[in-house]
């Protein structure tokens, strides 16, 4: 582990320093690019630190031994990319049914199917939002730095402890790749889940107004049964329509009326801004850029920039669009995110969309000009 | 030794049964139990893990201890990542011959050549029950499925030979008709400290009625399916008598087996028996064997076969010892904090 103080790191290898910070004790994975410095790295720190590193023979087996081992105790993380991310979508579905906290760390790279394969890309937007069958809600955070691959990391385990559940990070091969200096602070704050406050636990139902209930370990006495399918507070398999009904609403609820809490963007030059511009991860870095340009030139823009991506932040949409003139989505993709600022914000404003393939970011002189088209 | 209410009283969740009448994965819940009780191990330390079918129901909703019921062939993948985070959970596997050695047919080799200390029981039904009764990767050739209407095209795994293969160190292989064999074994396996597989040949009345052509009531059913079970399985080490052949008969098998025992006369006893490959048969016993063959050249008799001829080997096949893998991921451990 590196000692607090200045580093010069991988965004990788940022990302993996801050998921042992935040006490990550068991990494399962599968061999991917861009993805493997986190899984090298932790094969290497976690042993030292009497975690468990386990390569798993793909990535179904590697959610799954995540999965199995946050009930037996562990802070937990996998990382992939799209194509492992896909396989692991089925094991993610019942992580949410089950109420696991894990970390899954997505470090997007270039598709359709193997794509550009080591070149970034932003379009996993929705597959990790809407890729597992069923109805949940999900907490997707987005770096944009090796700073935030590292403070991130440690905010993905602190919500996934909180509000039980697991919780994608949404790298990008850009950011994952990025070599930045890291600032490793001496203290950090960590979360952990509720655990059981007497000798009997209702597992999967609670009172409490966070509707997160208490987490038990196996092996202590519980006899606890977890289950994918529909079950009652006390985890037992009941598929009838009211039983189904509560457990998919209180699931949904807990994080959907945490949001304000969960909510992290970044406004750069936004207060009086006339031009707004929506991005994150990579192409949040030449979004500033352009808007730091733009504004030499008298254009009043500034950036909105998404730390979570799910919940997403809908009132900031809002906000800003009775605001500005027009808005621009920047994103390396083709036009994920502005649909969503398309459905909050329709009629509020002028929504532009600049979309950016081929595993590079938009430049900076794209965003900029775009910039200047919307001012005109 | 306990009766079976007391077995249920302390190890059985509620009066749930989730199976149907005459089921296999009954009997086979009960060897656990009684397993556990015999080791008097606690069963706060056991964690049953399943994956998806009816076999996979054995532990949860029925066990009463920890259960992880999880997703469809990833009960081994579930187990590993709690087994690796808590070495000293006495982790039991229960899967299905679709979930084991179809979907999840991966993870078990992988199970097995890691020899991580679980313990894999899986049930073989010859199809996928829960589903409705389809092939799955242990249907025999030719069988009848409700997606092989014309006769299965493909060829069945052995499937402890393959785990077995892929390095367990402990491997079995039961039926539901060997209680007290599955009983010994169980005790067995959870006591190798690596990976133990027990494949258990078990009876699904539901969907062997059509799938191995057994017809017989209802009530019956269960019973018949159990004898096929010990009619068509030998034991490796076991002495056999082997003064017995089979005749697959011709027409309907009351009257062809009467037409057998009158070519018989006190040569040899003839029975009807059911038996997995060669259907419903008479079992002939005779002290002189050939003799008895000579006269069974009627037309009621289509085939005469040896007393091996298409069964099932079971028994213990493996117990060896080799480096188990969470003690190997210690051994890591130490190795890179410099402990060594
Ligand atoms: C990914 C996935 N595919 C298909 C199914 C449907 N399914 C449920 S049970 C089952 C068959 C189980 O067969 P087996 O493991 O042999 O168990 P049995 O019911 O025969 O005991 C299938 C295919 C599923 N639940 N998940
Ligand atoms: S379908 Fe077969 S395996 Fe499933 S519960 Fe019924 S009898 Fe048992
Ligand atoms: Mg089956």
């Amino acid at each position: 582990m590196l000692k607090p103080g200045k580093h010069l790191v991988l965004g990788n290898i940022a990302c993996a320093e801050g998921a042992l910070r935040a006490g990550c004790r068991l990494f399962a994975g599968y061999p991917i690019t861009p993805a493997n410095e986190i899984t090298e790295y932790m094969s290497n720190e976690l042993p030292k630190a009497n975690g468990s590193f386990l390569q798993m023979e793909d990535e179904i087996a590697s959610i799954a031994a995540c999965i199995g081992g946050s009930w037996a105790g562990a802070k937990a993380m996998t990382a992939t990319s799209g194509p492992g991310f896909s396989l692991m979508q089925e094991n993610l579905s019942y992580a949410h049914m089950t109420e696991t906290p894990l970390v899954v760390v997505d470090v997007q790279r270039s598709g359709p199917s193997t794509g550009q394969s080591t070149d970034a890309s932003q379009q996993d937007f929705y597959q990790a939002r809407y890729g597992a069958h069923g109805d949940y809600e999900i907490i997707a955070l987005s770096p944009w730095s090796a700073q935030e691959m590292f403070d991130l990391t440690i905010r993905a385990f602190n919500l996934a402890e909180q509000y039980r559940t697991p919780v994608y990070f949404l790298a990008d091969g850009m950011i994952g790749h990025i070599r930045e200096e890291l600032a490793v602070p001496e203290n950090i704050d960590v979360i952990n889940r509720k655990a059981p406050s007497g000798p009997s636990v209702t597992p999967f139902g609670t009172d409490d107004p966070s509707l997160v209930p208490e987490m038990p370990k196996f092996g202590q006495g519980y006899r606890l049964q977890v289950t994918g399918s529909s079950h009652r507070p006390n985890g037992v398999r009941d598929s009838s329509p009211k039983v189904h009904g509560d457990i998919i609403r209180r699931i949904m609820k807990k994080i959907a009326q945490a949001e304000p809490k969960i909510r992290d963007v970044a406004k750069l030059n936004l207060d009086d801004a006339k031009i707004g511009v929506i991005s994150f991860g990579a192409s949040a870095r030449p979004s500033y850029g352009a808007v730091k340009k733009t504004r030499e030139e008298g254009i009043k823009a500034g950036l909105l920039r998404l730390k979570t991506l799910w919940p997403l932040p809908e009132e900031e949409f809002t906000k800003l669009a009775n605001q500005v003139d027009a808005i621009l989505v920047v994103e390396m993709n083709a036009g994920k995110l502005v649909r969503e600022v398309q459905r909050v914000a329709c009629g509020e404003t002028k929504i532009a969309s600049l979309t950016r393939l081929g595993g590079v970011t938009p430049t900076q002189g794209d965003i900029a000009q775009e910039i200047r088209r919307l001012a005109q | 030794m306990k009766n079976l209410g007391q077995l249920k009283a302390d190890y059985i969740v509620q009066n749930l049964n989730a199976f149907c009448p005459g089921c296999g994965n009954g009997i086979i819940l009960n060897c656990f139990v009684r397993a556990v009780d015999d080791l008097g191990w606690n069963v706060n330390d056991i964690l049953c893990v399943s994956g998806i079918g009816c076999s996979s129901w054995i532990p949860s909703p029925h066990f009463r201890g920890d259960t992880l019921h999880t997703t469809h062939g990833r009960a081994l993948a579930f187990a590993t990542g709690a087994k690796v985070f808590n070495p000293s959970l006495k982790t039991v596997v229960f899967t299905g011959d679709g979930d084991g050695a179809g979907i999840g047919g991966n993870h078990l080799i992988h199970a097995a050549r890691r020899n991580i200390g679980l313990t894999c029981i899986l049930v073989n039904n010859f199809n996928y029950a829960m589903t409705g009764g389809q092939i799955a990767p242990t249907t025999l050739h030719d069988s009848k499925t409700s997606t092989s209407p014309y006769g299965n095209p493909e060829q069945p795994f052995d499937i402890a030979k393959l785990v077995a293969a892929a390095g367990a160190t402990y491997v079995a292989k039961w039926t539901t008709n060997h209680v007290l064999e599955l009983t010994r074994s169980i005790k067995e396996a959870m006591q190798n400290p690596g990976f133990s597989f027990i494949e258990v040949l078990s009876q699904c009345p539901t969907q062997q009625r059509n799938i191995l052509g057994v017809r017989a009531p209802p009530q019956e059913l269960p019973s018949r399916l159990l004898d096929m079970l010990a009619e068509s399985t030998y034991i490796n080490d076991g002495e056999e008598k082997r003064s017995y052949i089979y005749t697959v008969l011709a027409g309907e098998p009351t009257s062809a087996l009467k037409a057998v025992e009158k070519a018989l006369g006190d040569s040899g006893k003839a029975q009807l028996v059911d038996h997995l490959t060669l259907g419903r048969v008479a079992r002939v016993e005779a002290t002189d064997i050939e003799a008895a063959k000579a006269r069974l050249g009627i037309p009621e008799v289509k085939r005469i076969t040896d007393s091996r001829e298409g069964k099932q080997e079971i028994g213990v096949f493996v117990r060896k010892q080799r480096l188990e893998y969470t003690e190997a991921l210690r051994e890591v451990g130490r190795r890179a904090r410099g402990e060594q």
